[in-house]
């Protein structure tokens, strides 16, 4: 099964995301949680490697973190919101977990 | 299903303390178990006791303690972060010849074994921080 892979750093600050997708495998899960929700807002310029993933792997992100940072109605399209309940769900479904800080 | 959780960073650094607690409650509520939540590196902060936060604020220290005590959790300090950091049970005063001791309730401080534990025992190894 595919691993969940979890990306907490603004895209901006760290390069916790271009980690991330020059790693994962097609077919991983990739979660943004607390400042990473950065990387899922529309019409920045990560925003094409983020629509380029979308094909190859299943993107969510944190919706507390989402409405916190005011971003909601900002999110490129695709991306699957989910609350902690769905970030548990997530880590149960997937077979290990990697964080990408 | 057997969680793990690995905090690195303190609280009221970025979030990092709050998702993993946020993440553990979630995990418990759903009826899965938490292994041990092991604290590292900075991580060891989440453990004094002597924190005051507005009260208007979330006490993260306090917030910890209490899942802790309402569902066993297992809440481990790292003995050589901690000693760093001025994070100190009773033995670890006395032997350390210090006038005090500041660990908070349902913590306990143990060496880095416990977290190669947690990470044979549980399905799913979750790390947060920084």
């Amino acid at each position: 099964m595919a691993t969940l892979h979890t990306v907490n750093k603004s895209p901006f600050e760290k390069n916790s995301l271009e980690r991330c997708l020059s790693t994962a495998k097609d077919g991983s899960t990739i979660l943004f949680i607390e400042d990473g929700v950065y990387s899922a807002v529309k019409g920045t310029k990560v925003s094409s490697s983020i629509e380029a993933a979308l094909g190859k792997h299943n993107v969510y992100a944190l919706k507390p973190d989402v409405t916190t940072r005011g971003l909601s109605d900002n999110m490129i399209d695709g991306i699957e919101l989910v609350d902690y309940d769905g970030f548990v769900d997530l880590a149960a479904e997937c077979s290990k977990v990697q964080s990408w800080l | 299903m057997k969680f793990g959780v690995v905090v690195l960073e303190g609280p009221y650094t970025h979030e990092a303390a709050d998702t993993a607690y946020q993440f553990t409650k979630a995990a418990l509520e759903k009826g899965h178990e938490v292994f041990r939540v092991f604290f590292y590196h900075d991580g060891v902060n989440n453990g004094t006791r002597l924190t005051t936060p507005p009260q208007d604020d979330r006490n993260i220290v306090t917030r910890w303690s209490e899942l802790g005590e309402e569902h066993g959790l297992d809440l481990v300090v790292c003995v050589a972060a901690a000693q760093r950091r001025g994070i100190v049970d009773a033995d670890e005063a006395k032997r350390n010849g210090k006038d005090a001791d500041n660990i908070a309730p349902s913590f306990r401080i143990s060496g880095l074994g416990q977290l190669i534990e947690a990470g044979i025992q549980s399905d799913r190894l979750l790390v947060f921080g920084d």
